[in-house]
């Protein structure tokens, strides 16, 4: 019978069925983190149990780390705490530990990826919902809660439901300055916040076949965004070569064995879907959040939409998002005024994100109402990024270049909007208060277009500057 | 390691939280994610819609009087309850301020795993029976709401609706087997197996 790549992971990575009914999986690769971690450990040592596969499991530092310096202790008594609190358990555990002095250390969902541990045909669970970025190498890949940390890190197991399917397919050429942001952006306004609960996303389609890894990571990084926990591309030659001659990806004649199971692993032709959805990429336009979940999105060149245009049910969170993001409907997105622009995050934060961003940056200079900031994703893109003269880009056009981290995606750190202080973002969250400020109002969109919006200070669609250059 | 907890059912004071997509970075704003356990979580809960800039009420109904009873609470809320962020703080937030169960139209699939891991029940009912749950623990909020979940329905007053829970589940908080670490190293060997089956493991040498 054709299979799907979930189908034939979930099948090898099958411990056993439990009684509950649950299947007991086997995780390939457990990510940890700072933030949701700490509690875990300490649960095991409560329990006097070890780390059962210490050599599948990594460790980063991303949420709390300060992006403006590199000194130890930090200043925020409770980040250093948590940082301590990593480095001891790393230690107790006998976990490897990116941090900056490793010259490796970044966002979870970047460093994963950049140093060829993230693999196709992996089960990979980390404390974090964008876990679901993985899944872009044809890994079955979600996020899960502090217990089930636990739970991996004792048994490398999980007791989890296999999802149903559904295939997103996408067809057709991007406009140019229609990313793979617009994509997943267009795909949640779509499918809805809450399409994909109990679902896998599988993306699917020429558009996706063109993409880059890094491309694809974008789209399957917020697939939880459209309520799916994991959204993957199937493996492909783009795939491989990504991986050849990364650090830890295999090497020589274990490469060529590694490519052979990767490839049975991608879904077979005629497989099951439990839903298909089809999109056409050559009619999408830059999209931009204009409320509080990712779903409430529209083209750079609509209004905000009417209540009268949602399901009934949905229309008090309209009303609520008109309410915090003080919008009237009707007008337009375009020319809305932001005071801060924020490039990175693990959805936007890759080498190629700042090469876009920096080909508009060049176009002009922020404008002197806007504080601007590009986070690199990880050490590795920023000495890249350095390599490539872009920090030197964007300080004359009058962004800040900072060290890597989550920085304003999330605000665990000092980078934090104030007030109602409207920021547009390459991140992928727009929830009330998501960056900081309890009041602070974000607008997610591309990279390229973050920058459109840095340097015009107002919402404006980046096709029009890359156009006039 | 842990004992076995069984729970059959849940019986506490009503909290209606209404609203659609109540994610949790409003159920625990991330300044609070800034620590090494979970302690302290339950009144933080919620913050920024309770309290504004000042650090004075804002009237959330968690702080109404009518909802200040003691001990075990309920939860009735709408569609795609947790959605967003993973971070576990959300449920060990409500768990804290005495939530035990939740009755409501959906739930976002990381926050319901969350809280089966916490031993917390999160049962389904269709938009009209939530509605009429709503509507009855708000007009009069000082009986127990009683989750059943052997009986799979959650009753209030006169009011018995009918609740789904996907049966595995159900089993689980049944037979007390919903801490699953154990019951996960309880196939030690077969954990070995599987990971000896995988090429991977082996980074793919012959
Ligand atoms: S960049 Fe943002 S979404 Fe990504 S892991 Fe960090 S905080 Fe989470």
């Amino acid at each position: 019978m054709a299979k799907t790549l979930l189908d034939k992971v979930w099948e090898a990575h099958t411990v056993k069925e439990l009684p509950s009914g649950q299947t007991q999986l086997f995780i390939g690769l457990h990510l940890v983190h700072e933030v949701t971690s700490p509690q875990a450990f300490q649960m095991l040592r409560e329990l006097g149990l070890p780390v059962l596969f210490p050599d599948r499991t990594v460790a980063t530092v991303d949420h709390i780390i300060p992006t403006h310096t590199a000194a130890r202790p930090f200043d925020d008594e409770q980040a250093e705490t948590m940082m301590s609190e990593i480095e001891r358990n790393c230690r107790e555990f006998g976990i490897t530990l990116y941090d900056r002095a490793t010259g490796h250390q970044g966002i979870v969902h970047v460093i994963g990826p950049e140093m060829g541990i993230t693999q196709p045909g992996l089960t990979i669970a980390c404390g974090d919902s964008h876990t679901s970025t993985h899944g872009a190498f044809g890994a079955i890949a979600f996020g899960i809660g502090t217990s089930q940390v636990r739970d991996v890190l004792a048994s490398q197991c999980l007791a989890i439901e296999k999802p149903r399917i559904r295939r997103v397919e996408v067809n057709g050429a991007l406009p140019p300055g229609v990313y793979a942001k617009d994509v997943i952006l267009h795909i949640i306004r779509t499918l809805g916040v809450k399409g994909g609960v109990g679902y896998a996303y599988e993306y699917a389609g020429t558009t996706f076949e063109r993409m880059t890894m890094e491309e694809r990571m974008t789209v399957c990084n917020m697939s939880i965004e459209g309520g799916a926990r994991c959204g993957y591309v199937n493996p492909d030659q783009t795939t491989f070569d990504y991986l050849r001659g990364r650090a830890q990806a295999p090497q020589g004649a274990d490469f060529e064995r590694a490519v052979a199971w990767w490839k049975g692993m991608a879904s077979d032709a005629g497989a099951h879907y439990d839903a298909v959805t089809r999109i056409d990429a050559t009619q999408l336009t830059p999209v931009v959040t204009w409320g509080i979940n990712p779903g409430q999105a529209i083209g750079v060149g609509e209004r905000i939409p009417s209540t009268s245009e949602f399901a009934v049910d949905e229309r008090d969170v309209v009303e609520e998002a008109y309410a915090y993001m003080d919008w009237a409907p009707g007008a337009p997105i375009a020319g809305t005024k932001i005071d801060v622009a924020f490039i990175g995050s693990c959805t936007n934060g890759r080498i190629s994100d700042l090469r876009e961003a920096a080909r508009v940056a060049k176009l002009g200079k922020v404008k002197a109402s806007v504080k601007a900031i590009v986070v690199p994703g990880s050490q590795d893109v920023a000495r890249q990024a350095e390599a490539e003269g872009l920090p030197d880009v964007f300080r004359a056009a009058g962004f800040e270049w900072r060290l890597p981290g989550c920085s304003m995606c999330l605000a665990m750190n000092p980078d934090k909007l104030s007030g109602r202080q409207i920021c547009a973002s390459s991140s992928n969250r727009n929830f009330k208060g998501r960056q900081g400020s309890p009041s602070g109002r974000t607008l997610l969109m591309s990279p390229a277009m973050v920058a459109a919006a840095a340097i015009e200070g107002a919402v404006t669609d980046v096709r029009d500057l890359l156009g006039r250059a | 390691m842990s004992v076995l907890v069984k729970i059959t059912h849940v019986a506490g004071r009503p909290i209606p939280l209404r609203g659609n997509d109540i994610d949790t970075d409003r159920i625990i704003p991330a300044r609070y994610l800034k620590a090494v356990t979970f302690d302290g979580l339950g009144a933080a809960a919620f913050y920024d819609e309770r309290y504004d800039a000042k650090g004075d009420l804002k009237g959330h109904i968690m702080d109404d009087p009518r909802f200040q009873a003691k001990g075990t609470r309920v939860a009735v809320v709408n569609k795609n309850f947790g959605c967003g962020s993973s971070r576990e703080h959300a449920p060990q937030a409500l768990l804290r301020w005495g939530i035990k169960a939740l009755v409501g139209e959906s739930f976002a699939d990381i926050f319901f795993g969350n809280c089966v891991a916490l031993g917390m029940p999160c049962v389904t009912a269709g938009e009209v029976e939530i509605g009429q749950l709503m509507a009855a623990v708000e007009a009069e909020p000082s009986q127990d709401l009683v989750v059943d979940v052997d009986a799979l329905t959650a009753t209030y007053g006169a009011l018995t609706v009918k609740v789904s829970l996907p049966a595995g589940i159900r089993k689980q908080f049944l037979d007390g087997t919903w801490d699953a670490t154990r019951v996960l190293l309880d196939a030690a060997a077969d954990i070995r197996a599987t990971a000896g089956r995988l090429p991977y493991v082996k980074r793919f040498s012959a």
